[in-house]
């Protein structure tokens, strides 16, 4: 009943679902699929959401209660959530209304400058990591600059052949070195999955009884 | 001051506090963080309801009378067991439902990571291109190859696959900084156009 039954849950559902690739029948595709599990799992998924928020409350307001450290800024986050989930219910969510608004100043401006950020730490990685200290760096950097050249102005002022050996990097050596890892990815997916189905891998149950 | 001017100088203010941090770690940067994280849950849960909660669950169960929904709904509370110590198995169930898409995995997996990828690579080699794509496909495959030593010839041809993954791990990095260049250079432009009205 604690692990066996959602065990064979998924073990049965799994293969149900292995079936409908290999047999394209009405039964698979639209009783199973579109009328049971889509609908069922969109169902449940509100609770997940749920789940997920009071799981961020919980944490942050017993960082409030222990005073750890860092607490005040605890309030930041429960406070950006608690008026935005006040403007969405109160206004909804069309243009011009107050969720609208945090999102287009607040929301989106933090997040793109956050990754905008991301520029300067890559740059610093980059020189840390690249400082050619052999010959398979050395290729990675000049892979890297001449990808880099040839999409910004000065890349053609310097060579006018260096979009077209960009483009060939990047469809050539590029395109065999991801279609290796792409098929390491593929088998490594399957054995998981299989894992799973099989009953084998069960971590995703937690721990306990 | 007008609204606009008003929302660009909101917007100008949390782009500097999350800059601040290329300075140190500070209160602003901080505060900026927080804030993040809680205005994206907030929209995640807003838009959880008008796009999920509402359609799928409380339209179907309260206007179209589809009660049999109760009780996948039911399943889905299990998820708040989570939390209690004693009961938290009960959350395994709607763990378990969600699980059973893995299913899935087995022929799609198989479908887009191996033989449409296999596909692609068995075409005539009618050209040098094809031939290299070729080679480097079967070398960096056989990189990852570890039940038998890299050691001589065998050893030399995978150290071509690791050469291609460089030329390939080279192109995603100068992509992927492109791509942050351009966010910063947005980031700049609203700085110097919108806010400050610089650029004209």
């Amino acid at each position: 009943m604690k692990k066996n039954l959602p065990l064979a849950i998924v073990i049965i559902g799994g293969f149900v679902w292995v079936l409908w690739a290999f047999i394209p029948h009405k039964v698979f595709s639209d009783d199973f699929i579109n009328k049971f599990y889509l609908p069922w799992i969109y169902v449940q998924a509100p609770f997940g959401v749920v789940l997920g928020v009071m799981s961020l409350v919980m944490m942050h307001t017993s960082k409030i209660q222990r005073k750890a450290p860092k607490w005040q800024y605890s309030f930041f986050a429960l406070g950006g959530l608690l008026i935005t989930c006040i403007a969405g219910f109160g206004w909804g969510t069309q243009n011009g209304t107050p969720l609208m608004w945090m999102f287009t100043n607040m929301q989106m401006p933090m997040s793109s400058t956050m990754f905008a950020l991301l520029a300067f730490y890559i740059a610093s990685a980059a020189y840390k990591a690249f400082r050619a200290r052999s010959p398979e760096a050395t290729v990675l950097l000049l892979a890297a600059l001449v990808v880099m050249l040839a999409q910004v102005p000065l890349g053609l002022k310097i060579s006018k052949n260096l979009p077209d050996i960009s483009q060939w990097i990047l469809d050539v050596p590029n395109n065999a070195a991801k279609r290796g890892i792409l098929l390491g990815i593929g088998l490594g997916g399957v054995a998981t999955s299989l894992k799973i189905l099989l009953g084998i891998e069960r971590s995703y149950l937690g721990g306990g009884d | 001051m007008s609204f606009e001017t008003f929302s660009n100088l909101v917007a100008a203010f949390f782009t500097l506090c999350i800059f601040s941090f290329l300075y140190k770690d500070n209160p602003f940067y901080q505060m900026a963080e927080q804030l993040l994280v809680g205005i994206s849950v907030g929209y995640g849960v807003v838009y959880s309801y008008e796009r999920i909660f509402i359609p799928w669950l409380y339209q179907p169960i309260f206007l179209k009378h589809q009660y049999y929904l109760i009780f996948p709904a039911l399943i889905g509370a299990l998820y708040l067991f989570r939390f209690s110590r004693n009961l938290s198995w009960l959350s395994r169930y709607p763990i378990a439902f969600s699980m059973m898409s893995v299913g899935a995995g087995v022929p799609l997996s198989m479908h887009a990571g191996i033989l449409v990828q296999m596909r692609q690579a068995m075409v005539p080699l009618e050209s040098i291109n094809l031939m290299l794509i070729f080679i480097g496909t079967i070398a960096v495959l056989l990189y990852f190859y570890f039940s038998k030593a890299h050691t001589g010839v065998y050893g030399k041809f995978t150290t071509v696959g690791k050469w291609y993954m460089m030329i390939g791990f080279g192109a995603s990095f100068g992509l992927t900084v492109m791509a942050r260049i351009s966010l910063l250079i947005g980031r700049i432009q609203f700085l110097v156009g919108d806010v400050l009205h610089l650029i004209k």
